[in-house]
């Protein structure tokens, strides 16, 4: 077989085991684990198998048409380059790990065959938008991505949580997507084409007469869809889903589209000076907005929800400064450090039976009762902090190296106000990237307290999957910085000396007074007594979680904050803490901005319909009523008044007849 | 014969029958009553054929051959009714037609729309349960 040809059954098996899932799930149960597991497993190798034959060289195109459909053709297009085929790999590899984790995860659930053909989907779908060569193909897949996300996130629908989450994570990418398509539209109308390639071709030829205005409708999608401010208020509630889905969500699909769709098209947004300054103010202020919110989180997902837009920050800063090798370097890593960081997640809040860090304080002795969690959960977080040799310093190191360049303006094509603004974030997110990390080490693994509640041993395929992901983790970064400029642009991706002591001093540094502010803080542990644990802790891992986030809000008030005096993030943050943990209030701005005049509108409309239309129409209908009501008492129901009635009609209409035939 | 005196004769019965179908309070002898009716058109119909034939060169019959369409129908017709009347009796245990009143609107039998809203909320709940 071809590559090409390897390079299609990518996203079709996947699309294909989703469609017997849904189909099969209800008749055939057995089938419903293998039908999840097996598609994505072969999906991974045929990518492993495409990025072999592509192997860094020239991008491999194809295209058919299937009908003629109007002005711009629509081609059926494959574009694989070698960010195409190292992005399909780590999706591949996170999607595989995904299902097989949910395979233990969601043992007992009853709707898993329906949650096992999303997911397939999905995956499939990010291997569309992955490897299509065809912006409106790209957009199906992108599409269908949002709808999966929607299903998925909403899995515990029972939970009003879950299903106002999925809702607003569907809306808000939704009000991005608008303006994305219009954008493609203006994109494929200059080019005369939505192939990638000639419309690459059409901007390095200066044919794209309003680059800013397209980068910036297209910039609103992909805020969206890559959750960077002010459109990421969505995916702290996604946690609201299932922990395999977050990751899913997190790490390979999803939020990485984003990221990838500007790497593809970044000529496009290089094209217009003011779009990439643009980018990089996103990026700044996603960067430290959302790590300053982590630091004061107290759900553990929500606290890895806020480091992913950070991480998703330093992505997009990268592209700001026309480093597209960075970041999907960088989205490489994270997104194999932040599955692992949400798989590990879901065993420690299935352990634990709670999903609120001041519970887990409050836990002596979790970190022995799920061992593989504690360390893989380790090796990610030092890979989150970027310290040295885990795989998150290459990545970032290769993101401050390149918006290092920018500012100093060795770097082509990029403003170079826009590195520094990256620059200066970026330092102060590894900053509080590292105190956050700590914070939650500190607070999940070495609580005090009662014993944490013993329910055995997790699934051995949950922890099999966390030291499978470990492995990238660990070590991909330093195998991958020196192999990875061959298949990207050819930019050197070697952690720069200054930027790179630079960054691990800050992020020591960071580790080093969260540390301290924890050993301050900690002894109130014991006198303030906080727990929420769900009420069936033996149970299967998933309606722990869903109990965990149900109980949550009763038990703290709110579903992101904790009132816990031994939080060493209270002390770092002092009276920022208060914002942060709301998300600096975003959601009420929003709520004031768009929700409250479109719920006022809605009153209105119903107040027009039911007091005024109705007033109408029940006045039109009043008077035939009466009539009615008058001539219905004639109704006696004996039936010699009829005849009488009938009788005397009968004489009236003769006398009258023969009165008008007489002519008196 | 002059013609006024069948069409007296006839005038007469009809009335009689008409009488007894609005006045009479027991259903079968309303049917009879309508039986003289019939027969009161019977009678006009045979006469004034006759009366025409007289003038007329060629002529069908029409009046008297419906006349025994009129009888064979009304033959029917009063089988059916006494049926009816039977039925009636049986069931209700009377024939007295003033008692015989299910079709009358009474006064609480008015929809109004609070009514129909509360129909309305009931087949709700049916549907929700």
């Amino acid at each position: 077989m071809t590559t090409t040809t390897l390079a299609v059954l990518v996203p079709l098996l996947p699309f294909l085991g989703a469609a017997a899932g849904l189909l099969l799930g209800r008749t055939a149960p057995g089938y419903v684990r293998p039908l999840a597991v097996l598609p994505t497993l072969a999906s991974l190798v045929l990518a492993v198998l495409v990025a072999a034959g592509q192997g860094g060289g020239r991008s491999i195109d194809a295209a058919t048409e299937l009908t003629p459909t109007g002005s711009v053709p629509i081609e059926l297009a494959l574009h694989i380059d070698g960010f195409a085929a190292l992005v399909a790999v780590l999706v591949g590899v996170v999607a595989t790990c995904v299902q097989i984790y949910s395979t233990g995860y969601l043992r007992h659930d009853p709707r898993y065959p329906s949650y096992a053909a999303l997911v397939s989907l999905f995956t499939s779908a990010m291997f569309l938008v992955v490897y299509s060569g065809d912006l409106i193909v790209l957009l199906v897949g992108w599409e269908v991505m949002g709808i999966c996300s929607y299903f998925l996130v909403g899995h515990y629908w029972e939970t009003p949580e879950a299903r106002a989450a999925s809702i607003k994570a569907f809306l808000v990418t939704k009000l991005g997507d608008v303006p994305f398509l219009i954008g493609l539209f203006a994109l494929g109308t200059a080019a005369g084409s939505f192939r990638i390639t000639k419309v690459l071709g059409t901007v390095a030829s200066g044919g794209l007469h309003h680059p800013t205005v397209v980068a910036l409708l297209l910039l609103a999608g992909v805020a969206g869809k890559s959750a960077q401010f002010p459109l990421h208020t969505w995916l702290p509630d996604a946690m609201a889903g299932p922990t395999p889905v977050s990751a899913l969500i997190h790490a390979a699909t999803m939020v990485a589209a984003g990221v990838y769709f500007v790497a593809r098209l970044l000529p496009v947004f290089q094209a217009s000076a003011a779009a990439m300054t643009v980018l990089a103010v996103m990026a700044a202020v996603t960067m430290a907005g959302s790590a300053l919110a982590a630091l004061a989180q107290d759900d553990i997902k929500r606290v890895l929800a806020y480091s992913t837009i950070g991480q998703l920050g330093y992505m997009t800063g990268a592209l700001a400064v026309g480093d597209r090798g960075a970041a999907v370097f960088h989205l490489l890593s994270h997104g194999a450090f932040k599955a692992l960081l949400f798989l590990a997640a879901g065993v420690i809040i299935h352990a634990a039976g709670t999903n609120s860090l001041a519970a887990m304080s409050r836990m002596s002795n979790l970190r022995d009762r799920v061992p593989d969690a504690y360390w893989t959960m380790t090796v990610a977080l030092l890979a989150l902090a970027a310290i040295p040799p885990f795989s998150g310093f290459f990545s970032k190191e290769s993101v401050l190296g390149a918006a290092e360049r920018a500012a100093t303006g060795h770097s082509g094509g990029a403003p170079g106000a826009a590195g520094w603004i990256v620059l200066v974030a970026s330092l102060l997110t590894a900053l509080l990237t590292a105190a956050y990390a700590m914070r939650l080490w500190l607070l999940a693994f070495c609580g005090r307290g009662a014993e944490a509640p013993d329910h055995g041993r997790q699934p051995l395929v949950m922890n099999a999957v966390l030291w499978v992901l470990a492995v990238p983790s660990l070590a991909f970064g330093g195998f991958a910085f020196r192999l990875l400029p061959d298949w990207f642009d050819g930019r050197d991706l070697t952690p720069a000396l200054t930027t790179s002591v630079l960054g691990t001093g800050l992020a020591l540094a960071g580790g080093t007074v969260c540390y301290g502010a924890w050993r301050h803080t900690t002894a109130l542990t014991a006198r303030v007594p906080l727990g929420a644990v769900a009420a069936h802790p033996e149970a299967d891992a998933a309606l722990v979680e869903a109990e965990a986030i149900a109980t949550h809000k009763p038990a703290y008030g709110d579903i992101a904050y904790a009132v816990d005096p031994a939080d060493p993030g209270r002390l770092l943050l002092g009276p920022l803490h208060r914002h942060a943990a709301t998300g600096f209030h975003l959601d009420a701005v929003y709520a004031a901005l768009f929700v409250r005049p479109v719920l006022a509108a809605a009153d209105l409309v119903r107040f027009l319909d039911r007091e005024v239309v109705e007033t109408y129409v029940r006045g039109a209908g009043a008077v035939p009523r009466l009539l009615g009501a008058a001539v219905r008492r004639a109704q006696t129901g004996n039936v010699q008044t009829y005849v009488s009635a009938l009788l005397a009609g009968t004489v009236v209409l003769a006398v009258a007849a023969v009165l008008v035939a007489t002519g008196v | 014969m002059h013609l006024v005196y069948p069409a007296v004769l006839s005038a007469l019965l009809f009335c009689t029958g008409l009488y007894g179908v609005l006045a009479r309070r027991n259903a079968i002898l309303v049917l009879m009553s309508v039986e003289l009716m019939l027969n009161a058109v019977n009678l006009n119909l045979v006469a004034f054929d006759v009366w025409l034939s007289k003038t007329a060169t060629e002529t069908l019959h029409s009046g008297q051959a419906l006349t025994l369409f009129t009888i064979a129908i009304a033959a029917a017709e009063i089988g059916i009714g006494l049926a009816i009347v039977l039925a009636v009796y049986r069931d209700r245990g009377t024939s007295d037609i003033d008692r015989l009143r299910d079709s009358a609107e009474g006064p609480g039998d008015d929809p109004g729309p609070g009514d129909a809203a509360a129909a309305q909320d009931t087949e709700k709940a049916e549907a929700t349960t």
